[in-house]
C-alpha cells in the first residue's frame, strides 16, 4: 500500500545523489560507483512503473522485466569493461585520477 | 506458402560479407590471399543467394500483391513494436539482381586493381597510393612496375562491410533495418573514400562525403521519426502496402507549410535521398569522392550506395505520390523532385562538359542520371526510374572499372617512363585503342549505352522511357530539360572516348600503357554484356518495329502495382532521343577527334568565360566554403582558438592596456569599415565574455561535458516546465 | 500508516543516507562500502515492489559481483595520487546545483502525473510470471533478440574487460 509517487521520489533521489557522484569524484572508480548508483535508481523506476502496470492491467505483464534484466546486464557490462580500463590505465598512467587521463585533448 | 525455402536465403543473404569482414579483420589481415578469397567467396555467397531470390521472384505470380519474406519482433515502444524482417518484391528483385552482379564483379576487379601478386614497393607507405616497385626485366633492364597496395586486406574487409550493407538495405522490409544498412553504408563510403588517408586531398574528401550526407540523413531520421510517431510502425508493407494509411496520411494537413503528412514525411525522406545520392545541392561530395579507389568509386558512385538513395525514393513512391492519380497536377513533394531531378541532371551534365579528369567526368554524369530517375520518379514515371536505376547501375559501373583501367595502364606507362604524368587527365591520353582494346570495347559499350545509343544499348531504352513518360504526362518543361541533358551527356561521352581511345597518343605514359590483367577485364566483359543487354528486357510493346518481339517484362514486373500511365508511345520522345543521342556522339567526335598534344580544350575558346566557370563547377564549393566552412572556422580557429585562449585570456594577463591596444588594432584590421566599427565594440566584448565562459569547457575533462550536457538539460527541462506545465 | 509504509520510508532514509555517504566519503574504499549498504537497501526496496526475482539478482549481481569487483579495483589502483587532496572537484557546488536541479525538474513533471498518487496495491503471487517470462525470452516473436543481444553484449564485454586487463609480457609498465 505504498504510494508509487514514493517509488519515484526516491529513485529519483537516488539518480540525483549518483549523478552527483558521478560528476564531482575525481577518481575514476568513483564516477564508475555514481554510475552504478544512477542504474540503480532506473532499475527502481522501471519495477515500481511495471507493478504499477500490472496493477492497472489485471494481467501480468513482461515488458517491465524485461527492460529490468536488460539494465541489469548493461550495468554488469559496463561496470566490468570500465574497471577494465581504469585497471589498463592506471597501468599506463599511473593515475586512476579521470582529469588526468586526458589522451584525447586536443 | 510456395516460397519457403526461399526466405531463409533471404534472411542470410547479407550475412557472408559480413562474416567475411569479421574474419578479414580479426584472423586474416596478414595473408592477403586468404583475405580475398574470403571476401570474394563471400560475394559469391550472397551473390548465388540472390539469384536463387531473384529467380524466385520472377516465377512468383501476382509478387506485387504477395511479396515474401518473414519478420519478427525486436524493441517493444509502449504499445508498438519495431520490427526485424526481410521481404523482397519486384522493385527489391531487380536491385537485388543489379547489386549482386555489379558487387560481385567489382570485388574481382579489385583484386587486379589492387596488384595482387605484384612486388611490394619500397617506398610503400600505408595510407598511400603504392608508388610502384623495381624489378629487373628478362632483358636485365630494372624497371618500374604498378606494386602491390599495402593495405590490400583493409581493404577488402572495408568494401565487404560495404557489400553487407548494402544486402542489408535491400531485403529490409522496415524502414528502421533499412536505414541501418544506410548508415553503416555512410561509414564505410567515409572509410574507403578516405582510403589513403595519407593524402590530406583524400582526407578531406572523405569527411566532406560523410558530414554532406549526414545533412540528408538528419532529414531522413526525421521523417522517420514522424512517420513512426504517426503510424505506429515502419514496415513498407504497413504502410505503403495500406492504401487506408496511405489515404490518412494524405489526407491530415501537417503544421508545415501546409502539406499534408505524407507530403512532409515524403520531403524529409528525399531530403535524405538528396544526401545519399548527391542531388543538388548537396551534390559536392560525389566528385571529391573520386579521392578513394576506383573500385570503390564504382561501389559508391554506380552499384550501391547513391543507389541506395534512389531505391529509397522508389520503395517510398506510393508514399511521395499519395493523394496523386496521373493525369492530376502534381503534389509539392513530386513537384520538388521534378524540379531538383530535372534541374540536377541539366546542371551536372553542363559541368562534366568540362572536366579533364576522367573520373570526375563520371562522377558527374552518374550525379546527372541520378537526377534523371528523381525527375522520373517526381513525374510519377516509377517503371521507367527504376529501369535506369538498373541499367544506370550496369553501364556506370562498367564505366567506372574502364575508367580504372584506364588509370592502371597510364599509371603502368607512366612508371614504365618514369614520366611523372597526371594520369587521370584525358588530355594526356589519346590512342588507347591499341594498347588496351578490350578495355576499349567495353568503356565504348558503356559509354554509349550512357549516350543512349539507339536501339542497341541499355541506356536508350531507358532513358527513352524517361523522356516519353515526361512528354506523355505533359511535363514539357521536364522534358525540354531532360532532353538537353541527354544531349549534353551524348556529347561529353563523345568527348571522354575520343580523347582517351581514339587519335595518337599526347603523352610518353599514354604510348607505354598497355592492357590490365584478366581480374580486371573479365568484369569490364560481363559487365558490358549488361551494359547493352539490360536494356532489352524493358522495351515498350508500342515502340514502332521491335516493340512486342520481347515482351515488355520489366514494365510488367516492376510496374504491375504503380500508377503508371501507359499510353501510345507518340513518336515525338522517340526522335528526340535518337536526335540528341547520335547528334551529341557526332558533335563530340567532330570536336575533340583532332586533339593534339598540350592544345586547349576546343570548348574553352568556344564557350569563353562560362567555360571557366563550368569547369569550376559553377563555384558551389567555393560559395559553401564562404557561406559554411569559413564562418564555422573562424568561429573555431579565431574566436575560440585565437581571440579567447591566446588573447583573451593572455591579454589579461598581461594587462588591460595591451588588450586595449590589441582591441584597436583588431578592429582596424576587421571592422574597417565605419558602419562596423560602432558594432565591433559590442562584438569584441561580447567574445571575450563568451570566451571567458567558455573556455573552461575545452579541457578534455569528461566530467566536465558531462556537467556541461546535465545543465543543458536541466535547462531545457525547466523550460519545458515553464512553457507547458504554466 | 501502515507497517509497510513505515519499512518503506525506513529503509529509504537509510539507503538515501548511504548514498550521500558514497558521494561525500574521503576515501574512495570508504565509497564503495557505502555502496554496498545502499545497493542492499534498493534490493529490499525492490522486495517490496514484490520483484522478488530482481531482489535476489540485486544481492548477486550488483552486491555479489559488481561491488566487490569495485573493491578489488580500488585496492588494486591504490597508488601515489590517491587520497591527496580534494576527492571533489572544485566545482561540485555546480555539480550539486545540477543534480538538484534534474531532482527537482523529474519531481515537478511526475507530480503532474494522476498515476503519481496511485497507492500499489499487493499483486497476486502469479503476477511475478517467471515461466512465462522465461519462455517469452526466448519466442522469436517477443523478447529473443534484444535478450540475445543482451548476451552477445555481455560476451563481448567480457573478452574486452579479460583483454584491456590483461597485462601483456614485455608490453609497457
Amino acid at each position: 500500500m505504498i504510494p508509487l509517487g514514493w517509488y519515484l521520489i526516491f529513485a529519483a533521489a537516488l539518480f540525483a545523489v549518483g549523478l552527483f557522484t558521478a560528476l564531482t569524484r575525481k577518481n575514476a572508480i568513483g564516477i564508475l560507483i555514481g554510475v552504478e548508483m544512477m542504474l540503480n535508481a532506473v532499475i527502481v523506476n522501471l519495477l515500481a512503473f511495471w507493478h504499477y502496470w500490472v496493477q492497472q492491467a489485471g494481467v501480468p505483464q513482461l515488458d517491465g522485466l524485461t527492460f529490468a534484466a536488460i539494465v541489469f546486464v548493461v550495468a554488469a557490462a559496463e561496470t566490468s569493461v570500465g574497471l577494465a580500463l581504469i585497471i589498463s590505465a592506471y597501468r599506463r598512467l599511473h593515475t586512476a585520477v579521470a582529469n588526468d587521463m586526458d589522451l584525447l585533448k586536443g | 506458402m510456395m516460397s519457403e525455402w526461399v526466405v531463409p536465403v533471404l534472411w542470410l543473404l547479407p550475412l557472408p560479407p559480413l562474416l567475411a569482414f569479421g574474419a578479414i579483420v580479426l584472423f586474416a589481415n596478414r595473408s592477403n590471399r586468404l583475405s580475398h578469397s574470403l571476401a570474394i567467396g563471400a560475394a559469391g555467397l550472397s551473390w548465388l543467394g540472390s539469384m536463387l531470390v531473384f529467380w524466385r521472384a520472377v516465377t512468383t505470380e501476382h509478387l506485387a500483391e504477395h511479396p515474401f519474406g518473414g519478420w519478427v519482433l525486436w524493441l517493444p515502444t509502449g504499445e508498438t513494436w519495431l520490427t526485424v524482417g526481410v521481404q523482397m518484391d519486384a522493385l527489391g528483385a531487380v536491385t537485388l539482381f543489379f547489386v549482386a552482379w555489379t558487387v560481385l564483379m567489382i570485388f574481382i576487379y579489385s583484386v587486379g586493381y589492387h596488384n595482387f601478386g605484384a612486388k611490394r614497393g619500397v617506398d610503400d607507405r600505408a595510407g598511400l597510393p603504392p608508388h610502384g616497385a623495381l624489378v629487373k626485366g628478362v632483358d636485365g633492364h630494372k624497371h618500374h612496375v604498378p606494386s602491390l597496395e599495402p593495405m590490400y586486406a583493409r581493404f577488402f574487409a572495408l568494401i565487404s562491410l560495404f557489400a553487407f550493407a548494402m544486402y542489408l538495405l535491400v531485403v529490409s522490409d522496415n524502414l528502421l533495418t533499412l536505414f541501418v544498412g544506410w548508415e553503416v553504408m555512410g561509414l564505410c563510403s567515409y572509410l574507403l573514400i578516405g582510403f589513403w588517408y595519407g593524402k590530406p586531398s583524400a582526407r578531406a574528401a572523405a569527411v566532406k562525403a560523410f558530414l554532406t550526407t549526414r545533412v540528408g540523413d538528419m532529414f531522413l531520421l526525421l521523417g522517420m521519426a514522424i512517420l513512426y510517431s504517426l503510424t505506429g510502425t515502419l514496415r513498407f508493407a504497413d504502410i505503403l502496402g495500406n492504401a487506408s494509411v496511405l489515404a490518412a496520411l494524405a489526407g491530415q494537413v501537417s503544421p508545415v507549410l501546409g502539406l499534408s503528412w505524407a507530403g512532409l514525411i515524403g520531403l524529409l525522406l528525399f531530403l535524405g535521398v538528396v544526401g545519399k545520392s548527391a542531388q543538388f545541392p548537396l551534390h559536392v561530395w560525389l566528385p571529391d569522392a573520386m579521392e578513394g579507389p576506383t573500385p570503390v568509386s564504382a561501389m559508391i558512385h554506380a552499384a550501391t550506395m547513391v543507389s541506395a538513395g534512389v531505391y529509397l525514393a522508389a520503395r517510398f513512391f506510393p508514399l511521395l505520390s499519395a493523394g496523386w492519380q496521373p493525369g492530376m497536377a502534381l503534389t509539392p513533394t513530386m513537384m520538388v523532385m521534378a524540379v531538383i531531378g530535372a534541374g540536377t541532371a541539366l546542371f551536372a551534365a553542363t559541368i562534366a562538359l568540362a572536366q579533364d579528369d576522367i573520373k570526375r567526368v563520371l562522377a558527374y554524369s552518374t550525379i546527372s542520371q541520378l537526377g534523371y530517375m528523381i525527375a522520373a520518379l517526381g513525374i510519377g514515371a516509377y517503371a521507367a526510374a527504376v529501369f535506369h536505376l538498373v541499367t544506370h547501375a550496369f553501364f556506370k559501373a562498367l564505366l567506372f572499372l574502364g575508367s580504372g583501367s584506364v588509370i592502371h595502364g597510364m599509371e603502368h606507362g607512366a612508371l614504365h617512363t618514369g614520366e611523372h604524368e597526371d594520369v587521370q587527365n584525358m588530355h594526356k591520353m589519346g590512342g588507347l585503342r591499341k594498347k588496351m582494346p578490350v578495355t576499349f570495347v567495353t568503356f565504348l559499350l558503356g559509354g554509349l549505352s550512357l549516350a543512349g545509343a539507339p536501339l542497341l544499348t541499355a541506356g536508350f531504352w531507358s532513358k527513352d522511357e524517361i523522356l516519353s513518360g515526361a512528354l506523355n504526362g505533359g511535363f514539357v518543361v521536364v522534358f525540354v530539360v531532360l532532353a538537353l541533358a541527354a544531349l549534353l551527356t551524348a556529347f561529353y561521352t563523345a568527348r571522354q572516348i575520343t580523347l582517351t581511345f581514339l587519335g595518337t597518343p599526347r603523352s610518353k605514359a599514354a604510348e607505354h600503357a598497355h592492357e590490365s590483367r584478366w581480374e580486371m577485364t573479365l568484369p569490364l566483359g560481363v559487365l558490358a554484356v549488361f551494359a547493352v543487354s539490360a536494356g532489352w528486357a524493358g522495351i515498350p510493346e508500342t515502340f514502332p518495329g521491335l516493340g512486342g518481339l520481347i515482351p515488355n517484362w520489366f514494365g510488367e514486373f516492376v510496374g504491375g502495382h504503380a500508377l503508371e500511365h501507359e499510353v501510345s508511345h507518340s513518336p515525338v520522345p522517340l526522335l528526340t532521343s535518337l536526335l540528341v543521342s547520335l547528334g551529341g556522339l557526332l558533335l563530340g567526335w567532330l570536336v575533340y577527334r583532332r586533339q593534339v598534344a598540350g592544345a586547349a580544350d576546343p570548348l574553352a575558346k568556344t564557350l569563353g568565360p562560362v567555360y571557366s566557370l563550368l569547369k569550376n563547377k559553377y563555384y558551389i564549393d567555393e560559395f559553401y566554403a564562404w557561406l559554411l566552412i569559413r564562418p564555422a572556422r573562424w568561429l573555431s580557429e579565431t574566436l575560440v582558438a585565437d581571440w579567447m585562449d591566446r588573447r583573451v585570456l593572455d591579454g589579461i594577463l598581461h594587462g588591460l592596456g595591451r588588450f586595449g591596444i590589441w582591441l584597436g588594432e583588431v578592429l582596424r584590421r576587421w571592422f574597417d569599415l565605419p558602419v562596423v566599427n560602432g558594432a565591433g565594440d559590442g562584438v569584441g566584448r561580447g567574445a571575450r565574455w563568451l570566451g571567458m565562459v567558455l573556455s573552461p569547457l575545452q579541457n578534455g575533462h569528461e566530467q566536465t561535458y558531462m556537467l556541461t550536457a546535465v545543465i543543458g538539460v536541466v535547462t531545457a527541462g525547466v523550460a519545458f516546465i515553464l512553457l507547458v506545465v504554466f | 500508516m501502515n507497517a509497510l509504509q513505515i519499512i518503506f520510508l525506513v529503509v529509504a532514509a537509510v539507503t538515501l543516507a548511504s548514498a550521500g555517504f558514497v558521494a561525500g566519503a574521503r576515501r574512495t574504499m570508504h565509497a564503495a562500502l557505502w555502496l554496498v549498504l545502499t545497493l542492499l537497501g534498493v534490493a529490499i526496496l525492490l522486495a517490496t515492489l514484490q520483484a522478488g526475482f530482481f531482489a535476489v539478482v540485486q544481492v548477486l549481481v550488483y552486491i555479489g559481483a559488481i561491488a566487490i569487483l569495485i573493491l578489488f579495483a580500488v585496492m588494486l589502483t591504490r597508488g601515489l595520487t590517491e587520497e591527496q587532496g580534494a576527492v571533489h572537484h572544485r566545482w561540485w557546488w555546480l555539480a550539486a546545483l545540477a543534480a538538484g536541479g534534474v531532482f527537482a525538474v523529474a519531481l515537478v513533471i511526475l507530480n503532474r502525473w494522476p498515476g503519481f498518487q496511485v497507492l500499489l496495491e499487493e499483486l497476486p503471487r502469479e503476477a511475478e510470471a517467471m515461466t512465462d517470462w522465461g519462455l517469452a525470452l526466448v519466442d522469436p516473436m517477443r523478447y529473443l533478440i534484444p535478450f540475445e543481444v543482451a548476451s552477445v553484449l555481455l560476451l563481448a564485454a567480457m573478452v574486452a574487460a579479460i583483454y584491456l586487463a590483461m597485462s601483456r609480457p614485455g608490453g609497457q609498465s
